[in-house]
């Protein structure tokens, strides 16, 4: 690891003013990325700005309902948070599927959404990877892969995203609350997440220096009636080989609202817009799930080794849509 | 800008303040062993993966291996030389030691910080990836502890000693509580 | 003057004991070989090769000793010189560390910095700018290898068998299976990384270390610094897991003591974790056909065996997966073979139950697709192949209760109301099944030496280099003294694992409790003798010593050995792939139980690590660069808490007193037959049959094939 300056910042704006300029900077959260990433040598920071003291760490309601979460709280008090508990079943089970009770309590709302991913080489800096050295190539596309993705891959990178919270944020619109130096933003996370093509190193629509100061959630009722599946290696402490956050209403056996996202299937959290498209206005019934999450996995490109991923997603659509509808009776 | 790669800082650990000039590097992991003595917190994968440097941080339980030193300046650290009352040894390390709940003990320090705060956790009724419904309170089960402690990895196999441990120590807790 | 006769005292051994060191492990005071303070240490970090093979062509050391606090960068161009031929079990080139430009696999020691503190020395070896010559390179293990070959002749090896004719017998057998089952790379991961300190202390090396036998360790390091043997001492405090893994490779006390006799200061030496995955050892990868041939009730008429495993060019390393087909089952013909296949990877090893581990889940799978087909129930088709004597041998069983296992363990497993249909079982989403399988593990003795001392406060200090691993060797041997000197156990002191001590078996090959007990008894019976002539102690105490070698080569010749029945429920989702195992039982026939509590503790964790087998381990090699692709925590999997359900292990009688001790030793023997009674079980509820590990959810959505 190389040696950097570091800085505690007291408030939102001097922490955007520290960064500002100093393009070897990068901003400190709960550091369970970063800092791993830093003992690897992949992150090489000559500045750390220390964002995790800022007084954003709580969740905000709207009059309308909406919560605008701090970017700065845990993954922990998040998740234990009873309006999300009750309201956003989905996102909570999602954070407590993710990492473990340790890391969950150091990692903030703000990091889990910019954590890089777990694929093996893009941390050995002895193997080409496109997403850590651009223009060096993909180790993954014809070597270890089981685990890499089968949605939006481009022969530059077939990495995914390994963050279980940002897949239930898709399903629910999530937005995400930025501050530069010209001022505060709003990107929607369906934008905040860049497709891949030959800039995999290029993750997110963060403008440069931009500091993520939290994440609204519209309400939706939907939501209140969510799910979190996550299948992984492991029963615990594991990162995804397939997750879904499925959110379903139905009056009258007919779909009124439904949310779908998958994770660990693409270099973002993957919205199944065309899934939800197939099923809103249409039966509730297994056939009907099916047939949508078939719909959504037209587009999925498996490689050599991962194609198992088709069926577990397609399966996972099928058995948590019906477990939602039947938890509803 | 100056540049300062290295920081004097005042850490409080287990009730005592030191103060120290650390490398900006260095974390709160070799801090406690290298600078303070405090070898109790291991080193067993140095990446966030294993749990064996669990310690407690305002006393939620955290790696201290991805934890700057710098960073954990102003709040408080207890390892697992603080979690006893004395000679009195806290019940998670006397369910430890009654039930065998380790062998080799080098992941016993991170599992035991970790047990403590599992049945901190638990009291506050946070929710867990094995509680059936969010919504509700969890209980106090051998379900629930094996899923919270699951960031503690034990390569001697010994988790059913240490779900025995945890699990007995928790209940004594909440008849105490 | 009378004195009242005592009451009699009760044995110590036999009775549940908690740790010695108990109090020292919870409170975090126990120290490990990288927890001990010295003044003006220095850091030793590894930097280990990026090419599988080929050679260095360059090291660019100046940049790296101008930078801050580094004190020295040891390579081949300067390190120095080893003497060849050193090894714990016969020469092992893998301790010839910097010694040449070769570059044998990916993850080989090339240099190593040494700095001030650790950050000084990991960005020393992060800047550390090495070229190589690459040369063409090959990692990928497959049984049809054009390299495979026989294993050389050694000790350990264990000898192709022809015996009947296995053919004709085949010709003959109502039943038939025929089967291919392969096991993955899989890495010991002890949760303490490989440490050592090493320093030179009024003439002498001094190394701390983390090892299972600091008397090995000494003799190594004698060897390959040409040192006289008393001129090196070894020893640990506390000693973080091993598995096999802190025996024979020794990159961390060879380096540091290297790096201290360069620079005249302690040097602490520490691996990575993922260092650890390419520098200790590994089980290797196997291929194994097993062909049974039966009689239509399941009588085994022939038993035939290849085993393929994979090894490196550095040090030939034989995974001996026949061990299993050698003892369990009776057969009128057998056939076994034993290959390896040299590639460019790092040297396997010795990993918990080698060689029985791997053969007893191609086997004890093989037998259950033989009961199915045969539609024989498991258990009786293993009772009804319980041999009398060795079946490969000849010789005679020290002892065997492999029945009383599998009887008992069928009772408390609730066997009997076993259906034996295939996948007709669900609970919700799961679908349930059971399976069994047999274990066994060799109970040997290695020779020890052991010397106890009657202090002159009326307490005994007992002094031999045995490791406590996690064991509970530190209370079990007490034990057995208090019961050998027939004193409490709190009146005997025991110290281990320092090499002055003398010579002493390793806590390996599951015979260190053996090995130790017995030296310790001899002690114990000399110490009395002397001491029933002395009237007051001395101060300095009076000491006795015994050592077993002698013993021990008087003996004769016999199938010693322990075993056990495995029984697991899992539940599988077809449709996810998930596979959770819902219980385990094991019952074991492993000789005299010296401490009950660490015994079970033993058992289960080798239970556990037959279920991580099962269903998570799996280094993934990457054939284009020839490392490994998951060499960390995070994508090595090891069982979590939340995979491991409640198990149970017990055990049946075992009078067996081949061992004087009448100890078998149970370290290992957990791990066999684990992952087979949970592949059967996988099978019970599914229909499937997985003959490659790990059972991963891939594996189950695909239909048992990737």
């Amino acid at each position: 690891m190389r040696e950097f300056d570091y800085r505690r910042a007291a408030d939102a704006h001097e922490a955007v003013a520290l960064l500002s300029g100093e393009p070897e900077a990068r901003f400190l959260g709960g550091g369970t990325n970063l800092v791993d990433l830093m003992k690897t040598g992949v992150e090489n920071p000559a500045l750390l700005v220390d964002v995790r003291g800022l007084p954003l760490d709580r969740v905000e309601v709207a009059d309308d309902g909406a919560l605008t979460i701090g970017a700065t709280m845990t993954n922990s008090d998040l998740a234990a948070h009873p309006e999300v508990r009750h309201r956003y079943p989905a996102l909570a089970e999602a954070l407590l599927a993710g990492a473990s009770g340790q890391l969950r309590n150091m990692a903030t709302v703000g990091g889990n959404l910019l954590q890089r991913t777990r694929c093996g080489y893009f941390t050995d800096l002895s193997r080409p990877c496109n997403k850590r050295e651009p223009g060096s190539g993909c180790s993954a596309l014809d070597g270890e892969h089981h685990n890499h993705a089968i949605l939006g891959w481009s022969e530059h990178c077939v990495a995914t995203n390994p963050s279980d919270m940002a897949v239930a944020l898709a399903a629910f619109d999530a937005v995400v609350r930025v501050l530069t130096a010209e001022g505060s933003a709003e990107i929607p996370l369906a934008e905040f997440y860049l497709p891949v093509g030959d800039t995999p190193h290029r993750e997110t629509a963060l403008p440069d220096g931009a500091l993520i100061t939290g994440v609204t959630l519209p309400a939706a009722t939907v939501a209140a009636r969510s799910r979190y599946r996550k299948v992984r290696e492991r029963a615990s402490y594991a990162f995804a080989n397939g997750s879904i956050a499925a959110a379903l209403h139905v009056e009258d056996g007919t779909v009124r609202d439904v949310r779908i996202a998958f994770g660990a299937v693409a270099s973002r959290p993957w919205r199944a817009r065309e899934a939800e498209r197939a099923l809103i206005g249409g039966p509730a019934t297994p056939e009907a799930f099916a047939a949508a999450a078939d719909a959504e996995l037209a587009a999925a490109r498996p490689l050599a080794h991962n194609g198992y991923k088709v069926p577990l997603i397609r399966n996972l659509v099928v058995s948590t849509l019906t477990e939602l509808q039947e938890a509803a009776r | 800008m100056t540049s300062t790669k290295s920081t004097a800082i005042s850490l409080r650990v287990n009730g005592e303040t030191h103060s120290l000039t650390v490398d900006n590097r260095t974390t709160l992991l070799d801090a406690l062993r290298e600078r303070l003595d405090l070898i109790g917190t291991k080193k067993g994968c140095d990446q966030g993966q294993c749990g064996a440097c669990t310690v407690l941080l305002d006393g939620r339980r955290v790696n201290s291996c991805l934890q700057l030193a710098v960073a954990a300046e102003g709040r408080e650290v207890t390892t697992v030389e603080g979690v006893a009352d004395g000679e009195r040894l806290h019940p998670v390390q006397q369910a430890f030691l009654d039930l065998d709940g380790y062998q080799c003990g080098y992941c016993t320090s991170g599992q035991i910080c970790s047990a403590v705060a599992v049945i901190e956790e638990l009291a506050r009724e946070w929710p867990s990836a094995a509680t059936e419904d969010v919504r509700r309170p969890p209980e106090v089960s051998e379900e629930e502890i094996r899923e919270r402690m699951s960031g503690n990895l034990c390569r001697c196999g010994a988790y059913v000693n240490i779900v025995r441990a945890v699990t007995q120590a928790a209940k004594n807790e909440q008849v105490t509580a | 003057m009378t004195t009242p006769a005592a009451p009699p005292r009760t044995s110590a051994t036999g009775t549940p004991h908690t740790r010695r060191e108990g109090r020292a492990k919870v409170t975090g005071e126990a120290r490990y070989a990288a927890d001990i303070p010295f003044a003006e240490l220095a850091h030793g970090w590894l930097v280990t090769s990026t090419v599988a093979r080929g050679r260095i062509r360059s090291i660019d050391t100046d940049a790296v000793l101008a930078m801050p606090g580094v004190l020295a960068v040891l390579h081949h161009g300067n390190a120095l010189r080893l003497t060849p031929g050193a090894g714990v079990m016969g020469p092992d080139a893998n301790l010839q560390l910097l010694q040449d430009d070769r570059v044998p696999h990916v993850g080989w020691p090339v240099a190593l910095v040494v700095a001030e503190t650790q950050e000084q020395a990991r960005e020393g070896a992060d800047a550390l700018v090495i070229t190589y010559d690459e040369e063409p390179h090959d990692t990928a293990f497959r049984a049809d290898h054009p390299g495979l070959r026989p294993t050389t002749p050694s000790p350990l090896a264990m000898p192709d068998v022809d015996q009947g004719d296995p053919d004709a017998e085949l010709a003959a057998s109502a039943v038939v299976v025929d089967r291919e089952y392969t096991t993955p790379e899989e890495f010991h991961n002890a949760m303490e990384p490989h440490a050592a300190m090493a320093r030179w202390e009024n003439g002498r090396l001094e190394v701390v270390d983390s090892n299972q036998g600091s008397y090995a360790v000494a003799q190594v390091l004698a060897k390959l610094f040409s040192l006289d043997a008393d001129k090196v001492r070894v020893r640990s405090e506390h000693v973080g897991g091993g598995f096999g893994s802190k025996g024979l490779r020794l990159p961390h006390a060879v380096l540091a003591a290297m790096a201290t006799t360069v620079l005249n200061r302690p040097v602490r030496v520490v691996l990575t974790r993922r260092q650890m995955f390419s520098l200790v050892g590994h089980r290797p990868a196997t291929a194994q056909r097993v062909r049974l041939g039966a009689d239509a009730d399941g009588r085994l008429r022939v038993l035939e065996h290849e085993t393929a495993s994979a090894t490196s060019t550095v040090h030939e390393y034989a995974e001996q997966s026949t061990r299993h087909s050698r003892i369990l089952y009776a057969a009128d013909a057998f056939r076994l073979r034993t290959r390896v296949v040299p590639l460019d990877v790092p040297t396997p090893s010795f990993m918990r139950a080698p060689g029985w581990t791997t053969g007893s889940f191609a086997v004890e799978s093989a037998m259950d697709e033989l009961a199915a087909e045969a539609g024989v129930d498991p258990i009786a088709l293993r009772i009804r192949n319980e041999p009398e004597v060795g079946p490969v041998s000849g010789l005679p069983f020290s002892s065997r209760n492999l029945v009383g296992c599998l009887e008992e363990g069928a009772r408390r497993f609730g066997w009997a109301d076993r259906d034996p249909r295939p996948g007709v079982r669900r609970d919700g989403r799961w679908l349930l099944g059971t399976g069994v399988a047999s274990s066994a593990h060799s109970a040997g003795v290695g020779a020890s030496t052991a010397a106890i001392t009657a202090e002159a406060d009326g307490t005994f200090t007992v002094r031999v280099t045995a490791a406590d691993i996690g064991t509970g060797a530190r209370t079990a041997l007490s034990q057995i003294a208090a019961d050998a000197l027939d004193v409490s156990p709190e009146s005997v002191r025991i110290r281990i694992a320092d090499s002055d001590f003398g010579p002493a078996w390793l806590a390996g090959g599951s015979m260190g409790t053996a090995s130790w007990a017995w030296a310790i008894t001899e002690a114990a019976v000399a110490l009395r003798k002397k001491l029933a002539d002395v009237i007051d102690v001395p101060p300095e105490g009076i000491t006795a010593g015994a050592d077993t070698t002698e013993l021990l080569g008087a003996r004769e010749q016999r199938e010693s050995h322990g075993y056990g029945a495995q029984f697991a429920e899992v539940a599988v989702d077809p449709l996810s792939g998930e596979v959770r195992v819902r219980r385990m039982l094991g019952i074991f026939a492993v000789g005299r139980v010296i401490n009950p509590l660490t015994a079970r503790s033993q058992l289960v964790g080798g239970m556990t690590w037959g279920l991580s087998m099962a269903l998570h381990e799996e280094g993934a090699r990457d054939d284009v660069s020839g490392g490994l692709a998951n060499g960390d925590l995070a994508g090595y999997h090891v069982a979590a808490n939340a995979d491991v359900p409640v198990i149970e292990a017990d055990w049946v009688e075992d009078h067996d007193t081949y061992n004087p001790s009448g100890i078998k030793g149970l370290g290992e023997i957990g791990i066999v037959g684990g992952a087979a009674a949970i592949a059967n079980a996988v099978w019970h509820a599914t229909g499937v049959r997985h003959r490659h590990l790990p059972i991963s959810l891939d594996r189950v959505l695909n239909g048992g094939r990737r």
